[in-house]
């Protein structure tokens, strides 16, 4: 594969060294020591100039590339770049953002900028926390839909409750769907009646919200409650987007924000969670407060020196798990080192997203399970689609293919999937199918 | 020295003008009804006369290089609302007949009908031809219009009738913005008042048809006047109580849905109901009504010297309670005759009014929303200090100088309420009258509130003719003041409204 990567900052290296050792690796950046410097580091081609610009693209060969990862640290440079690229090929356009309107743009209008994939690096790093915090005993997880779903896999544990029980014992969810059960290797297709042992790997596609109770059900011990205290610290971008993601799956998180009007807009913003407009390295408040009760603090403030105190008083005041956001990519293992449980870098979980998605598949949303048993993909339904028109139960009975659609997405709110549901063209359909079939399915939607 | 004056009054008097003008257009509707019974057309074309001549003078004062701005919109506004009063009393002195040929009572009957109070110095109906009857009634379906008028379209950037609350509110944010013109949005608005006039014409003359033959088209097409404008007057004067069961149950509907906010039953008519469903306001609304109307049911039951039957008993206190929730003023039974606990629930009903962006008057449920959460929201802070809650009306935050003004509003309306209050009782000794405390507090509430009917000899069946004409002349001032929610009238006052 022919990948061209503009922008050689940490994240553009990253993916660089991740990518080199199998694919034609070119690296364009505007600084020329760097991009001089990168050359002798990786075994990868590299360009100096502004890779927004024909010119410097076609220098790259973008025009025969299969894929151009835009990932410098301005939103619109990486946006402009994936215009340029789609004008001079048709190479696969990923795009990193930090700002969460382009995202949503981008979602509302499929295509916009020629971005075919776009990665937000703080609703991602946000996403990350959340599911650290939410849903450790999940062995995957992965968003669907821009978010209004989600597959998870759970491991069933000898001493979880589930284990035992019959799928629909189990799925005690209005908005869940059991699409698969791995026991021993082999792939189930779950009916109600299916019984699900211990050993078993069970996946299900449902809302985050009915994701987060069922995860409850399965590992209550280390899954969190709604009871459980989340105290999140800093306003950033991404403290906001964990408060967020924290209220869709029913939790209700405290934020705490130095500065008054942007605590105003967050409070404004976030129905569900409890705003306070206050220093966070004051540790009266913090206990005053009941801080040191709480069983979870994120810190999300804007410099690492910030974070490192708060996170290291978080832990002297006796708070059970404390997650920081780190900046610099350095000091993750020193953050680790001193007591801090788990340290994330943005710019570390924007890599591996990019990498990881060059490495699953470049042509639809896609998360593969179990050694590539099956496959749990998103197929927007067209017009012309062989599903649409036709109920879940009629789709079952004409095909010998085994998939099971976990959940629909229509005009961005989610349907749960019945016998008698019908679809529509422009429909999001989630389902997991046999890894052999996925050519098939494709082709009848 | 000489002060500059920074309003370009010449544009309010000109807008006062052009309003002045079109007032004919509804005056002729009397003068049809005058020839059709053959009574005296008389009054009705003095009315237009003056209306016209003003109306001509006021005109051409306008200039048009000065611009409508808020100012001079607050100036027109209350102008406006005097001056059509003052040509509305013409035909009651013209007539010359009862009470209200006084000036001072024909200029309270006018008020009242144009502020949609419906409070009345008449004091015996069958004197008045049936056209004069017929006046009072258009009169305060142009109330009606005129306050819909301000709270929801033209003029709703001076926040009368709640218009700068409803941008606080998530579902109707865009209340400018139903249609990209002004001018088109108040069309709609306009056309569903006059809608529902209709229906409520229909509605009414049909059941008349079928159960009474006292409700003939001329009471039908007064009567859906003065219900839709959530206003009052009737020409019986047993108010609907002189109508079937089933007539008095068919005007609840109607009272409801003209405190009902416009702009919320434009959207449900349009295939987006549950904006109007879902609101908050709306809840708080028909709670408030519905259980102060249970709670008044029960007491009437309880209540050994009323026997009124199951049917009856509901009903009373169905339609008195939304008869003042909506600040309408019909009555369906003298309420003056139950036992204290039920009249202090209608008096405390006074106070809540309807929705924003509708015909209703009073304190509105919407401000008592905003104020309740708020207090709320401050326990919650007296805990938590470094909390910040914003204050949320159907999940939108609402401004925090928007509850400031609330507040200021509700402090006002009950400061200005006890002073009307005390002026009554001392007014009322002066001239040697008894009135009660509480039947002073109920006069008070209901003019300055505009609702209509009060207790003791204001009560539904009785007449403000019995207060002295001095309290009449103050009640006249602060239905005005309070039908156009007070600040426009009172910046009028200050010195910085004409100088600075």
């Amino acid at each position: 594969m022919h990948v061209v990567i503009v922008g050689a900052g940490e994240v553009g290296t990253s993916i660089a060294a991740s990518l080199a050792p199998d694919h034609e690796v070119v690296v364009v950046d505007v600084d020329p020591d760097r991009a001089e410097q990168l050359k002798y580091e990786l075994d990868v081609l590299t360009i100096a100039g502004d890779g927004t610009t024909a010119g410097i693209q076609t220098a790259a060969d973008v025009g025969d590339a299969d894929m151009v990862i835009a990932c410098t640290d301005d939103d619109r440079t990486n946006l402009v770049t994936c215009g340029t690229a789609k004008t001079l090929g048709d190479a696969f356009t990923i795009a990193r953002v930090k700002s969460t309107e382009y995202l949503r743009t981008w979602e509302d209008t499929r295509g916009a900028f020629g971005v075919d994939f776009m990665v937000c690096t703080d609703l991602l790093t946000a996403q990350n926390i959340v599911r650290v915090i939410g849903l450790p005993a999940a062995i995957d997880v992965d968003p669907f839909a821009s978010g209004l779903v989600q597959m998870a896999e759970f491991e069933i544990s000898a001493e979880s409750p589930v284990a035992g029980q019959t799928v629909s014992e189990a799925d005690r969810f209005e908005s869940l769907t059991f699409v698969g059960i791995f026991r021993n290797g082999e792939m189930i297709i779950p009916r109600g009646d299916t019984d699900i042992g211990a050993g078993d790997r069970a996946v299900v596609i449902g809302s985050p919200e009915s994701v987060q109770s069922f995860a409850n059900d399965v590992a209550p011990e280390t899954t969190p409650d709604r009871a459980d205290e989340i105290v999140i610290v800093g306003g950033s971008e991404i403290g906001y987007q964990t408060a967020r993601l924290l209220e869709e799956r029913d939790f209700t998180p405290r934020l705490i924000e130095r500065d008054p009007g942007r605590a105003r807009t967050l409070a404004e913003d976030l129905p569900n969670t409890v705003v306070m407009e206050h220093d966070a390295t004051d540790t009266e408040f913090l206990s005053r407060e009941h801080v040191d009760e709480a069983d979870i603090v994120v810190t999300a403030l804007g410099s690492d020196e910030q974070n490192l105190l708060v996170s290291v008083l978080a832990k002297r005041l006796g708070v059970d798990r404390v997650i920081a956001v780190v900046d610099s990519p350095d000091y993750v293992t020193v953050f680790e080192e001193i007591g801090i449980d788990i340290a994330i870098n943005p710019r570390t979980v924007t890599a591996e997203e990019i990498t990881r998605f060059t490495y699953e598949s470049i042509a639809e949303n896609i998360a593969v399970l179990e050694n590539d048993q099956a496959e749990v993909l998103e197929l927007e339904l067209t017009e012309g689609s062989r599903f649409a028109g036709r109920s879940i139960a009629e789709l079952v009975e004409e095909t010998d293919v085994r998939f099971v659609i976990g959940a629909i997405t229509r005009d961005h709110a989610l349907v749960t999937p019945r016998g008698d549901t019908v679809l529509e063209p422009g429909d999001h359909v989630v389902l997991l199918v046999d890894s052999d079939s996925v050519s098939e399915i494709a082709s009848m939607a | 020295m000489t002060t500059r004056i920074r309003v370009g009054w010449r544009a309010s008097v000109g807008l006062t003008g052009d309003v002045l003008t079109a007032l004919p257009v509804p005056l002729s509707f009397p003068l049809l009804v005058a020839l059709y019974y053959g009574e005296s057309p008389l009054p009705f074309i003095a009315a237009i006369a003056v209306s016209l001549a003003l109306g001509v003078a006021f005109r051409s004062v306008k200039d048009p290089e000065v611009d409508l701005g808020p100012r001079e919109a607050f100036l027109a506004v209350a102008m406006i609302w005097l001056l059509v009063a003052v040509v509305g009393a013409i035909p009651f002195v013209a007539a010359g007949v009862g009470t209200v040929a006084h000036p001072v009572n024909a200029m309270f009957e006018s008020m009242s009908g144009l502020t949609t109070t419906g409070a009345t110095v008449l004091v015996d109906f069958s004197l008045h031809s049936r056209s004069v009857m017929m006046w009072r009634q258009v009169i305060q379906w142009l109330g009606g219009l005129g306050i819909l008028i301000l709270a929801t379209a033209v003029l709703s950037e001076l926040g009368v009738g709640g218009a700068q609350l409803m941008e606080t509110e998530s579902q109707t944010q865009d209340v400018n913005k139903l249609t990209p013109k002004i001018s088109r949005t108040a069309q709609l608005i306009w056309g569903i008042y006059f809608g529902l006039t209709g229906l409520a014409v229909v509605v009414y003359f049909l059941l008349g048809l079928a159960v009474d033959p006292r409700m003939d088209l001329y009471n039908a097409v007064a009567h859906a006047f003065t219900s839709v404008a959530t206003a009052g007057f009737s020409p019986e004067p047993l108010s609907v109580g002189a109508f079937h069961p089933l007539i008095q149950w068919a005007v609840v509907p109607f009272m409801v849905i003209g405190s009902t906010s416009f702009i919320l039953i434009y959207f449900a008519i349009n295939g987006e109901p549950m904006r109007l469903l879902r609101n908050e306001e709306f809840h708080f609304y028909l709670g408030a009504m519905g259980t102060l109307a249970s709670v008044v049911a029960l007491g009437l039951f309880l209540d050994p010297s009323i026997s009124f039957g199951a049917e009856a008993t509901v009903r009373h206190a169905v339609f008195n309670v939304a008869s003042i929730v909506t600040t309408t003023g019909y009555a369906s039974t003298d309420y003056v005759l139950w036992a204290p606990a039920a009249k202090h629930m209608l008096f405390m009903a006074m106070f809540i009014g309807g929705m924003v962006g509708s015909t209703t008057c009073s304190i509105k449920s919407l401000r008592w929303l905003v104020a309740l959460k708020s207090f709320r929201r401050n326990l919650y802070t007296a805990i938590h200090p470094e909390a910040v809650r914003p204050v949320r009306i159907t999940g939108k935050p609402v401004d925090e100088g928007a509850i400031r003004d609330i507040y200021a509003y509700l402090l006002l309306s009950i400061v200005i309420f006890f002073l009307l209050t005390v002026v009554i009782v001392v007014d009322a000794e002066r001239a040697d009258l008894r009135v009660t405390e509480f039947e002073a507090l109920g006069a008070a509430a209901t003019t300055f509130l505009n609702i209509g009917p009060a207790f003791g000899e204001a009560g539904p069946y009785g007449t403000f003719a019995s207060f002295p004409m001095s309290t009449r002349a103050v009640m006249i001032v602060l239905m005005w003041i309070g039908r156009i929610e007070i600040i426009p009238v009172l910046v009028l006052f200050t010195k910085a409204f004409w100088t600075s």
